[in-house]
């Protein structure tokens, strides 16, 4: 029975998961004629510069998206429960409307005769450059993908059994150290997951760069994107990047569960 | 039981919201002079046509303009399925993955030799097309297609500069402007290979048509070296950053220049006197095509005076149609943008051809290397 009802999620995830994911690894390996080919996981070396600077881009924006989110999302899970629908919904808000509406909001926030720029100006500073910036890069990586983070965070702290950290107080803790010694770490699988659901798109993204980032801010999503919708029309090169891209993501996945088993081990809980 | 109740309206809100259409105000449009016969020969049939466009570039009833595609709709019961792209490579990019069945394409001239010579263009029966004569015997048999047999013009122009004139008050300049370190972070480039080496191989003196390796390079080398003044590589985006003054300068199409130029004042235009590339954007019916009634149908409609004239007021090029061009005021007619003397269309305009294919490699490595370098 338990098998005859996953059977359409398994043809679904085996029809639009595996064999994309075969077709990016088939023209990863072939080239315009179909013969077997390393040239296009060999050139994506050319890019290494490109890798690496999405790769920090990534990481900083989860980070920061982590070290906003976490107080908030604790502050959010002792308020009384129902206010927490509400902070939640105002949250969620921005999230109702399109992504790419959002970041195109950021550029005329942020541009030299943006709003930001002419309030200031009529304190008499500036203008400062602030669009076609890296920071700009982040702010919209952090903007777009903070939900991300604060809905696993929330959901995993409004779980955590309040009588465990009532016992810790009654045994002596203070506030900061129950918030050390208990929440923190029961909440390591919404950190892991918050870090995993930011971390995959803002790597990968391409419009935000293009939109916030100016000449010089091409990240990895730009790059695939060019070999596929037109500029540089490439398909197996764009393959190869896509190919490349994914193991590292892969590897930087591994590396995290790795940190999330080896805490689960000497967890606190009694 | 509650939740669930709650789960299913909001999802039927939803349906039902998705179920309701939007709308339309017609602009009145006297289809009197036109041959209503003809254009009812597929009014029950059920017909779709998909048409592929550039964005901005066909007259969609804004601003109380004539909805090109609507009024079609109304007069021959197709249903138009429109989509745009923003570059010939896009649209190249979408045909060749199979995903879109185009009926009706408008690429560039070279794209249109390039999508010929791939055998991915169908003849097109000009009997069915009788409106074919409206076009000026000028925009016939030109290079991409000089036996008339797959393409139909629907729009031509020039590239230029776009300035701030509130920036640049002198209008004295050319190409070189766009590597003037005075203007450093503060201009516009073009995000598609083919138009930004063309302006590299302009200053370079090169033919816009090079295949050849070294100059390619030496045409590379020189937007590389562009580069770090670059604010940013766009496209259609130099409608807003212009307007807003986000830039002194940018390269970009002639019509759009004119749309844009009516709307902001502060907005001036150059066309460089060392030349520029002439472009010509022809209608075509890909292979893939299968309601080529309906598609020659289209083409004929757009080719109609009326059409014509609300598609340039609506867009800003420049019409290949000489009896639209007739329909024109005379302050377009003279702007000096849209419609140059002959001298210099003749001598200082070169019109792109396809590349082989070694040389239209070159240049796209090229261009990923350009664009991904620091």
């Amino acid at each position: 029975m338990k098998k005859l009802t996953s059977a359409p999620y398994l043809l679904w995830m085996a029809i639009f998961v595996v064999v994309p994911l075969f077709m990016v690894a088939y023209f990863a390996f072939t080239d315009q004629s179909g013969a077997f080919t390393l040239e296009n996981i060999i050139k994506t070396g050319q890019y290494t510069p490109i890798f690496v600077k999405s790769i920090a881009f990534a990481a900083i924006s989860t980070a920061i998206c982590l070290l906003l989110a976490y107080p908030l999302s604790y502050i959010l899970s002792t308020m009384k429960v129902s206010y927490q629908g509400t902070m939640l919904l105002i949250i969620m808000l921005p999230m109702w409307m399109n992504f790419l509406l959002r970041t195109y909001a950021w550029q005329t926030l942020l541009g030299n005769n943006g709003i930001i720029n002419n309030l200031l100006g009529v304190i008499g500073i500036g203008p400062f450059k602030l669009l076609n910036t890296n920071g700009a890069v982040i702010l919209g990586m952090v903007y777009d993908y903070i939900p991300f983070m604060i809905l696993p965070l929330y959901t995993v702290m409004a779980k955590i059994d309040k009588s465990i950290i009532e016992a810790a107080e009654d045994l002596g803790c203070s506030r900061i150290q129950s918030i050390i010694k208990i929440t923190v770490p029961l909440s390591i699988p919404g950190i892991i997951s918050g870090i995993t659901m930011v971390f995959v798109p803002a790597i990968s993204t391409f419009i935000i760069s293009k939109m916030l980032g100016g000449s010089s801010n091409l990240l990895i999503g730009d790059l695939i994107e060019m070999q596929f919708l037109g500029n540089s029309y490439n398909p197996n090169l764009g393959a190869g990047i896509a190919f490349v891209l994914m193991i590292i993501i892969l590897i930087v996945m591994a590396v995290i569960n790795l940190i999330d088993k080896s805490d689960s081990d000497d967890k606190v809980l009694m | 039981m509650k939740k669930i109740i709650a789960l299913f309206s909001a999802f039927a809100v939803c349906v039902s919201l998705a179920g309701c259409g939007t709308g339309t105000n017609e602009a009145a449009l006297d289809v009197s002079g036109m041959d209503t016969e003809y254009y009812s020969q597929l009014s029950d049939k059920g017909v779709e046509l998909n048409v592929a466009n550039w964005g901005e570039y066909i007259s969609d009833g804004s601003e109380g303009s004539v909805d090109v595609i609507a009024e079609f709709e109304k007069l021959t019961g197709i249903k138009v399925n429109y989509t745009t792209y923003a570059t010939n490579e896009e649209l190249y990019a979408k045909m060749r993955a199979g995903a879109a069945d185009y009926d009706i394409i408008i690429p560039s001239d070279y794209m249109i030799s390039k999508l010929h010579n791939e055998g991915m263009l169908q003849d097109i029966d000009f009997g069915k097309i009788p409106n074919y004569e409206n076009i000026d015997d000028k925009y016939k048999n030109l290079e991409f297609d000089p036996e008339n047999k797959y393409s139909v013009p629907y729009f031509w122009g020039t590239v230029g500069l776009i300035y701030d004139k509130n920036q640049i008050t002198d209008d004295n300049f050319g190409w070189e402007i766009l590597w003037d370190e005075k203007y450093a972070d503060n201009l516009l480039m073009f995000d598609n290979p083919r138009d930004a080496f063309a302006i590299a191989q302009n200053i370079l003196g090169q033919s816009l048509n090079s295949s050849d390796e070294a100059e390619l390079r030496a045409a590379a080398d020189k937007l590389r070296e562009q580069k770090p003044l670059v604010q940013a590589y766009v496209m259609d985006e130099v409608f807003d950053k212009m307007a807003a003054s986000e830039a002194a300068v940018a390269p970009y199409y002639a019509g759009d220049a004119v749309t844009l130029m009516d709307e902001n004042e502060h907005l001036g235009f150059v066309i460089p006197k060392s030349g520029t590339n002439l472009f010509v954007d022809s209608i075509c019916i890909p292979k893939t095509s299968k309601n080529i009634d309906a598609a020659s149908m289209f083409i004929n409609f757009l080719l109609e005076p009326e059409i014509g004239l609300a598609n340039t007021d609506a867009v800003g090029y420049s019409t290949p149609n000489k009896n639209t061009f007739e329909l024109l005021d005379d302050d377009v007619k003279n702007n000096g943008i849209s419609y140059l003397d002959d001298d210099f269309l003749n001598n200082h305009t070169e019109a792109f051809s396809v590349l082989p294919d070694e040389a239209d490699k070159l240049m796209s490595e090229l261009w990923t290397s350009i664009r991904s370098g620091e």
